[in-house]
């Protein structure tokens, strides 16, 4: 292990430098290690697994491994000679009129993000919820999902949720729970509710938002507060100082010809997420036709994905940020003289400037939630300024329930507990013991109460230091109701029984209210009688729950009036400037286990993070020369210290990170989070600022400690030509066929086994546009829950076992310790070559070509010997090292797709194009016609949670289909297809739109790349 | 120093070295036999059921149809084992007092379900789909035997890979007329005095009800050269079924 931690500790700066200048062309590099060329790297290019990986690492002893295999051996014997068990056939009493035993049902429902909903179409296998899809007609998904919809699935059967109700660390029942806050009742019922402070997350729930509100129109003197720990909380603040009031803003990417993200991760950090990734990259197809492409401008601090598709990067500090709405308001305004010294920033404020001028009305400007309301307002008088409104970004009435008075913050919360004026604390689905800054001192705040009442999906650190823990019901089993970033309702319908005690915060609320007894459903249906209409209202009931979709919900567009203030806004500073030894900290939510409610989410931990490709872990990280400087490496752990407070964090040196900025993420260094997310990483919320914006001047010191962190970006590296191909939209429209020069086509190359025929029938290919993907990894979180993949575990991961089907390579070009390096996103899995190497290597035939084309694996024939994935180019094949898949936990038996095996140790598997779905389909069309499967009627699992759209699949008979037209498309390549492989799986180069007054992307032209650097050399 | 072994031993050491061949071909021939033997297969064992159904009785006796039970086999994977609602249908009026029923009672009473014992059991590395079986011609009888003919329900064939191979590599042998897929006894009136079950090898058992023509030749009433060396091939083609695809491992496994 020691190994591994120190793989890194020989890299110098200076070397890489010299590598990456030194070669001809521009280079992709996964790692610094890859770009150094260091022989860590040359193993995990030219083995499989690092040195000694495949060793036993267990401890156990020579000895004890003999008497285990002496053991096994004997069952083995023993095992052979009977017959399996016999097996119940369990059928229904009453049969549900419109299920099909083994066909799955699709419900519709929304799963709460930050409070907002997102609409879903959720699998059911005779009762129980497997897969989460998005539903098409639900403005906020457009039928895809996130990572972390598609990891929803695993929380809802964690074993560790909470399961039972306590009194203080005793076994309660709910009974006994109502019973007792029903005398608490009856004392507030007397003082008007005084000493009674609700504290939620956010609300967007109709049905949530009027129990609350009727509940402390009987309870004035009750207080309602609001946590969202990674919320909107700046953008409200900004709202407010633009217009004189709270709207919530909304944008449509669509129209869009130029975009601007100041800070933002607009793909895939906001409620409307999802929908705009779909609407950005669709402003942005060229593969077929090359009309219209829009810019994307991206002034960040820390690499985020949106910046890694942006067609101009700047890295800034995050203090930059409010020079640079400064100088872009002044700029688009046309008062050059009020445009302020940004340093490396200024081309990029020139020309972001001038863009945004001539593409008036199909322009947009995004703030992320991190930056100062000041940043906000700004950007919305940019906005106005270019005429965006009511074209590109409209503002509505404020999707959010929000408390009536001022003051509902949880620093508010914790001031009137430490003044002793709250009695009775009810925290709704919130964990602030864990998730309230550091300088609220939550912990000693909730002492104050004399009842503390904890409603959560886990037994966490607030369950833990409440009188009263109710199990909280996940969105899988309760009723409730949620709207979407527009405002769209959506009606949240159960697809099982809660597996353990869960109530809903409508009960709890209800309860309160004197009113116990009263299920979810009943309180839901109640709040809409009142909205759809009792005329009809069964139907109407019916319609909106089938549907996902409560038509005419959308929040009003509110007549916003831009403040006179920000009239004529002065150009100042360029951002904060920063003392000896001081370096600016950022703190943002973590891109996988978000605020660290997904903590216990074994998929999502082992989800490589989009950036850093790290698992498991959150980390701190710098630039390259700050590493240098500063003499630290990955792993080498530092403190970093805002005000009096400081966490310990482990370095990561990240390519593209501003200078002098340390960023940190949230999520991690839970306590009580379950077996999964219980003390990992370090907790940032003992940093995070309690007001204002998510970043502060702090400084970091030294400690001795080395930390191992896992990381995905060295595993199954591939050697070969132009892996990853860039282009620019102005090369493709002058010659589409360029990036052909002096290129065979795949499939030309003569080859010694015999052509399989597919005149007839199907045969399937995929076309991945590398233009679209936006590296979100919610193909990768798809595909886990689709084919019931296994997690491995940190160790495992570190020595590059980790199982995923479905990898997303991240490549880097320029150089290393510039910030201007470009990030390329590529998803790659098995590509089912028509030539593959693994088939005629296996001794046992247990991967083979099927007659539709696909390289299938039959794990029941497989013995292990592993040589197909010794031959595999593209390193796509996974091996069960050890028995990886959890057979034994019950719940999790309830997960699993049962249309797929569940692979045991010492079998090998990858990609199958999702054969199961096929299979489905393909029996469908025969039993229905002549077995010819249109394109469309298969969508792979990763196909179909794409929020891009960059993952096309289908037919390539079928003459109408989209996967065959892409193939014709002048971007399309095979990776290493000039191997002979012929894979069926093809990519669609990246294509850049580059202003014409700034440099191109470094990838897009290997020759004049050269050239410059040859001058540079000269 | 005396020889150690007397000179007998050699003749006793030819005996075992030559003997060993048959020693371990009988070996190998006792373990196939076992794992073919209804020991191991389960072929033709009665399972305990909670209520002793007779497939004999409903069928042959009363002419019941398989779907009226067997709602989902044309339509899924899974071909249903009825809910106690379709038993109560009928025993609501017929035999409602009977005892061998009263599980059947209690469980529409209680609301717990009837638990039966599966009978038919493929290894669950194998996706077997009943309905484009039942929508290709292949009968209920072919896999699962002359069920009409059975008091209580047991396994009429190993069900071992081979066996399910033989009608995927030749499936003209196997298929039958669509109307004809769920009756049972079909083309035992073809080879009289063979077991009731299906064999393999012999073309039209199954799939030729009638009389076998060689291509190129005019049957008896000097009527057009058939186009199908058998009634089966000619469904085969009339079925879409695409032989070549049949044997692609990913047609069961997965």
């Amino acid at each position: 292990m020691s190994d591994q931690a120190n793989k890194s500790a020989g890299l110098e700066l200076p070397t890489i430098r010299s590598r990456v200048a030194g070669t001809t062309g521009p280079q992709f590099w996964r790692s610094l290690e890859e770009a150094a060329q260091s022989p860590e790297f040359e193993q995990y290019l030219h083995r499989e697994f690092p040195m000694q990986a495949s060793e036993w690492h267990d401890p156990a002893s020579r000895r004890n491994f003999l008497k285990l295999m002496g053991a096994s051996l004997a069952l083995a014997g023993v095992s052979g000679c009977t017959s399996p068990p016999p097996e119940k056939i369990v059928p229904y009493v009453r049969a549900p009129e419109e299920l099909v035993p083994g066909r799955p049902q699709f419900y519709a429902t929304a799963m709460p993000q930050g409070g907002y909903g997102l609409g879903l179409l959720v699998e059911s296998h005779m009762g129980r919820p497997t897969k989460v899809e998005g539903n098409p007609e639900h403005p906020a998904s457009l039928g895809a999902t996130d990572a972390f919809a598609q990891a929803s699935i695993l929380t809802m059967y964690d074993p560790d949720r909470s399961q039972t109700i306590f009194r203080r660390g005793i076994i309660e029942t709910w009974d006994a729970f109502v019973t007792a806050i029903t005398r608490e009742v009856e004392k507030f019922r007397e003082n008007r509710g005084a000493g009674l402070a609700i504290l939620t997350e956010t609300v967007t729930s109709p049905t949530l938002a009027n129990q609350l509100q009727s509940l402390l129109a009987d309870l004035p003197e009750a207080r309602w507060y609001v946590h969202e720990p990674a919320g909107n909380r700046n953008a409200r603040e900004g709202a407010l100082q633009a217009f004189g009031r709270d709207v919530d803003v909304v944008y449509n990417f669509r129209q869009a010809n130029v975009v601007v993200s100041l800070d933002s991760d607009f793909l895939v950090g906001l409620p409307g997420s999802v929908r705009y990734a779909r609407e950005f990259i669709d402003g942005r197809r060229v593969s077929v036709d090359a009309g219209r492409m829009n810019r994307l401008y991206v002034a960040e601090s820390t690499p985020t994905v949106t910046g890694a598709v942006a067609d101009h990067r700047v890295a800034v500090r995050p203090s930059q940020v409010e020079s640079i709405a400064r100088s872009l308001l002044a700029a688009v305004r046309g008062e050059a003289a009020q445009v302020a010294d940004n340093g490396s920033a200024d081309w990029w404020v020139a020309t972001a400037a001038k863009d945004l001028r001539e593409n008036q009305g199909a322009a947009i400007v995004v703030a992320g939630p991190g930056q100062p309301a000041a940043v906000h307002a700004l950007v919305h008088a940019i906005n106005e300024a270019i005429g965006a409104r009511g074209r590109t970004v409209n503002y509505l009435e404020p999707i959010a329930a929000r408390p009536a008075q001022e003051g509902a913050t949880l620093a508010d919360l914790a001031e009137e507990l430490h003044a002793g004026k709250v009695d009775t604390l009810v925290m709704l689905g919130s964990n602030p013991v864990y998730t309230a800054p550091g300088e609220v001192n939550f912990t000693e705040a909730l002492s104050k109460a004399r009842l503390r009442i904890h409603l959560g999906e886990y037994y966490d650190e607030t369950a833990f230091l409440s009188d009263w823990h109710i199990p909280a019901a996940h969105y899988l089993e309760s009723w409730t109701d949620l709207r979407a970033f527009d405002g769209t309702a959506t009606i949240v319908q159960p697809l099982i029984a809660p597996l353990y005690e869960g109530k809903s915060a409508h009960e709890v609320i209800s309860v309160l209210a004197g009113n116990p007894g009263r299920s979810a459903y009943e309180i839901v249906q109640e709040y809409w009688q009142g909205r759809l209409g009792e005329q009809d209202f069964d139907r109407r009931w019916r319609k909106a729950v089938h549907d996902g979709v409560i038509p005419e919900t959308e929040a009003q567009t509110v007549n916003v009036q831009l403040s006179d203030a920000l009239a004529g806004a002065n150009a100042t500073s360029g951002g904060s400037q920063l003392g000896d030894g001081t370096v600016e900290v950022e703190i943002r939510p973590d891109p996988t286990v978000w605020d660290g409610r997904y903590a216990n989410n074994g998929w999502l931990q082992e989800l490589p993070k989009p950036m850093s490709k790290l698992t498991w872990d959150n980390v701190a990280y710098i630039s390259l020369p700050m590493g240098e400087r500063m003499g630290l490496n990955n792993g080498d752990v530092i403190e970093v210290t805002i005000g009096e407070r400081a966490v310990q964090a482990p370095v990561w040196l990240m390519p593209g990170q501003p200078d002098n900025v340390v960023s940190l993420t949230l999520g991690y260094g839970r306590s009580r989070a379950g077996r999964v997310g219980t003390d990992i990483g370090y907790n940032a919320y003992k940093v995070f600022p309690a007001q204002g914006a998510w970043f502060a001047q702090g400084k970091i010191g030294y400690t001795s400690q080395k930390k191992l962190l896992a990381t995905t970006q060295s595993h199954w590296s591939m050697e070969g030509r132009d892996i990853v191909r860039v282009t620019t939209v102005d090369k493709l429209r002058q010659d589409p066929k360029h990036l052909w020069e002096g290129e065979h086509g795949h499939g030309e190359l003569p080859s010694f086994y015999p052509d399989f025929d597919y005149s007839k029938g199907n045969q399937w290919g995929m076309v991945i546009d590398q233009t679209a993907c936006i590296g979100c990894n919610a193909c990768v979180m798809a595909c886990q829950s689709e084919n019931n993949i296994p997690i491995v575990g940190k160790e495992q991961v570190s020595v590059g076992r980790e199982m995923h089907w479905l990898r997303i390579d991240r490549y880097f070009v320029g150089d290393p310790a510039e910030a201007d390096v470009e990030t390329y996103f590529q998803p790659m899995m098995c590509v089912h070559c028509e030539k593959a190497p693994c088939e005629v290597v296996c001794p046992v035939a247990a991967t083979v070509h099927d007659s539709e084309g696909t390289n299938n694996m039959v794990y029941n024939r497989c013995v292990g010997t592993r040589y197909c994935s010794n031959n595999c180019p593209y390193k796509v094949r996974r091996f069960n090292f050890l028995q990886f898949s959890d057979e034994t936990t019950p719940s999790l038996k309830l997960m699993r797709n049962p249309d797929v095996t569940v692979r045991s140790r010492g079998v090998m598997e990858k990609c199958t194009y999702c054969i199961q779905r096929i299979s489905h389909a393909r029996i469908d069309a025969k039993k229905s016609g002549d077995g010819f499967v249109p394109d469309g009627e298969v969508v792979t699992a990763c196909q179909q949670a794409c929020p891009t759209r960059a993952i096309v699949f289908g037919n390539l008979n079928d003459k109408q289909g989209e996967a065959r037209k892409l193939k014709h498309s002048p971007l399309n390549y095979g990776v290493l297809a000039e191997l002979g492989t012929q894979p069926r799986t093809t990519y669609l180069a990246r294509v850049a739109n580059p202003h014409s007054d700034l440099p191109g992307p470094k990838a897009a032209n290997p020759h004049e790349h050269v050239a410059e650097k040859d001058k540079a050399h000269s | 120093m005396a020889q150690i072994f007397h000179p007998s031993t050699n003749t006793f050491a030819r005996a075992t070295i030559f003997g060993a061949a048959f020693i371990l071909a009988g070996a190998a021939a006792a373990g196939g036999m076992f794992v073919r033997s209804s020991y191991v297969t389960q072929v033709d064992v009665v399972r305990d059921q909670p209520v002793p159904f007779s497939h004999d009785h409903h069928v042959s006796g009363l002419g019941i149809d398989c779907r009226y039970c067997h709602t989902s086999v044309e339509k899924s994977s899974f071909a249903g084992i009825p809910s106690t609602e379709i038993c109560m249908g009928c025993h609501s009026q017929i035999w409602k007092n009977s005892e061998l029923l009263a599980p059947v009672r209690e469980s529409f009473r209680t609301g717990q379900s009837l638990q039966w014992t599966r009978v038919t059991d493929l290894p669950d590395f194998v996706y077997f789909n009943h309905s484009i079986h039942i929508a290709k011609g292949v009968a209920c009888e072919s896999c699962h035997g002359r069920v009409d003919k059975m008091p209580l329900m047991r396994k009429a064939h190993a069900m071992h890979m081979e066996w399910c191979l033989e009608c995927h590599r030749h499936p003209e042998l196997a298929v039958r007329d669509k109307a004809d897929v769920f009756k049972f006894g079909i083309g035992e009136e073809v080879s009289q005095g063979n077991p009731p079950e299906i064999i393999f090898g012999k073309p039209n058992s199954v799939g030729g009800v009638g009389e076998t023509l060689e291509p190129g030749r005019t049957d008896a009433e000097g009527q057009d050269t058939p186009k199908y060396a058998s009634h089966g091939e000619e469904l085969v083609k009339r079925y879409g079924i695409v032989t070549k695809q049949l044997t692609d491992c990913a047609i069961c496994h997965r």
